[in-house]
């Protein structure tokens, strides 16, 4: 049997609790995150969990004018690309950064990651709860200037 | 391997519908079963795309209602493509290995969307669900976003500054406007100039509302056959010389999101099959989504050297005439991008163009003999090219 090493989940709930986790790879040396079943780099299972500095630089970023359904309270946000110092991309919303002011200087800018709830009365993201409520499968991972 | 042809071809108008996503493609299946001088009953299998018919009009399973809607017998199968904004060439991929593979003679192929019943909202919503929805979706991440971010690298990567590129993809639009302009089944049939682009409402920064395809209402179909079917079947049939399919990673797996890896395996694939390299095509329909998009997608294809694209676009190397034509149906800039049917819509467009139908149009790449399409579905997850030649 095969067990899923850090399943969205746990991966999550770690997250809420300011840790940033992540899988190395004994047979590589390469960190993947976010988590998947094997190495990112290698495809080897041999690989365990580790929490990561949480620290990264931005590659890329776009300031969203129309929003997905559920996500129109949020506009103007920033989605941002970011390479993590082990290695690994994240996307996620910058934050604490003016939407209407931000400019292409940030890129190469260094980052901390965090997380905020997705927008309330979000369809279509995970099980309907005893509430009669959706319950969302996960969270935004946020990126803070240092 | 048998060799495969096109017979008949068909397409409805793109652009806001009051028919049914069946009724649309029941249009477009008969006028490629007709154009190929067969019976319903004589399709031996049907390869349907269609994303999001559920969301659109409350209705999955699709396939089969569609393949009864248009005569097909009870005993024949119908299945369902899904790959995003690539479905239908997924579905024209398989049905292609299908025939050649022995197992059918007769394959009836495409797709149909209508996504102009969602609304906006939503419809970003559900395309928005083609992105990774643990890890990306959370951010509210959207297809325009994704392709306005990709703009800032390939800027910086190549050291093009963003209001230069921003100019030049501005172009790729105004091109495809205009080519669009002249397709009566295009949904878009303005032509429009790089100042109206960059006067534009911004989408997602530094993306405009004309750097964007439009949500479109649409259906196409082509059937697809053993070349000595097709010799009886039409007069001029067209080959479908190689096809490559590649699967892509979620966003932020990518290590350089300018250097498509789906895309540039996909393509290496059909390339070699066909046993033609880049040079050797004369018109390409490419999955312009977004400018940018075209200009990536070009270089990927290996039509142009890496950071040199938007350059040619300036150039007007990629227009009707220039080096190696673009987008002469409008892509889906003008044209429309109907998911479910855009890469039928493409095929029929390379088919047409190698028959050399499209004189009076006044679209008509002059001795096309070889034909690419491309198509991308996701943040690139599904990502097929077909190469299409007037000989086997």
């Amino acid at each position: 049997m095969v067990t899923y090493k850090l399943p969205h989940k746990e991966f999550f709930a770690a997250l809420k609790e300011g840790k940033l986790l992540g899988l190395r790879c004994n047979d590589c040396g390469a960190y993947t995150c976010p988590p998947k079943i094997n190495c990112n780099e290698c495809a080897s299972m041999n690989m365990e969990v580790v929490e990561l500095k949480g620290k990264g630089e931005i590659k890329t970023f776009t300031v969203m004018r129309i929003a997905p359904e559920g996500f129109e309270s949020w506009v103007p946000y920033i989605v941002a690309l970011v390479q993590l110092e082990e290695g690994p991309n994240l996307v996620g919303n910058i934050i604490g950064v003016d939407p209407d002011k931000v400019t292409d200087d940030i890129i190469g800018k260094k980052i901390v990651v965090g997380w905020q709830p997705p927008p309330p009365d979000l369809r279509f993201c995970g099980p309907i709860g005893k509430d009669g409520k959706i319950q969302p499968g996960g969270i935004a991972m946020t990126f803070s200037l240092v | 391997m048998r060799k495969v042809c096109v017979a008949g071809v068909g397409m409805t108008k793109f652009g806001r519908s009051q028919k049914s996503s069946i009724e649309m493609f029941a249009e477009a299946a008969m006028e490629a079963i007709v154009g190929s001088s067969i019976k319903p009953a004589d399709i031996q299998c049907l390869y349907f795309g269609n994303v999001y018919g559920d969301l659109e009009e409350g209705q999955t399973v699709m396939a089969p209602y569609a393949a009864r809607e248009i005569g097909l017998s009870a005993g024949t199968p119908s299945l369902r493509f899904e790959g995003a904004c690539a479905s239908a060439s997924v579905a024209i991929r398989d049905a292609f290995i299908a025939v050649a593979g022995g197992f059918y003679d007769l394959v009836l192929a495409g797709g149909t969307e209508r996504e102009l019943a969602m609304g906006t909202p939503l419809a970003t919503r559900a395309f928005e669900m083609a992105s990774e929805a643990y890890y990306e979706g959370y951010a509210g991440i959207t297809f325009p976003g994704v392709f306005a971010m990709l703009a800032r690298l390939y800027s910086k990567k190549y050291g093009v500054p963003l209001p230069k590129l921003k100019e030049r993809m501005a172009m790729v639009a105004v091109k495809n406007h205009k080519n669009g302009a002249k397709n009566p089944l295009a949904q878009f049939r303005n032509e429009i100039t790089v100042e109206e682009v960059l006067d534009g409402p911004m989408i997602a920064e530094p993306l405009q509302l004309l750097d964007c395809c439009p949500f479109t209402d649409g259906a196409a179909a082509i059937v697809i056959t053993t070349e000595e079917k097709a010799k009886k079947m039409v007069k001029k049939p067209v080959y479908i010389r190689g096809v490559g399919q590649g699967s892509g990673a979620p966003l932020y797996r990518q290590k350089d999101f300018t250097l498509i890896e789906s895309r540039v395996a996909a393509a290496k694939t059909a390339y070699a099959m066909a046993g033609i390299e880049p040079k050797d095509v004369d018109v390409v329909e490419i999955h312009d989504c977004f400018t940018i998009a075209e200009i990536v997608a070009s270089e990927c294809l290996g039509l142009f050297d890496f950071g040199t694209a938007s350059e040619a676009v300036e150039k007007g190397e990629t227009r009707i005439g220039g080096r190696i034509p673009i987008n002469p149906s409008g892509g889906l800039k003008s044209k429309g991008h109907p998911i479910g049917a855009t890469g039928a819509a493409q095929s029929y467009e390379i088919v047409k163009q190698l028959r050399g139908e499209f004189v009076e149009r006044g679209t008509q790449v002059e001795g096309a003999k070889i034909g690419l399409t491309d198509t991308l579905g996701g943040d690139s997850a599904t990502l097929v090219n077909i190469i299409y030649g007037i000989k086997g």
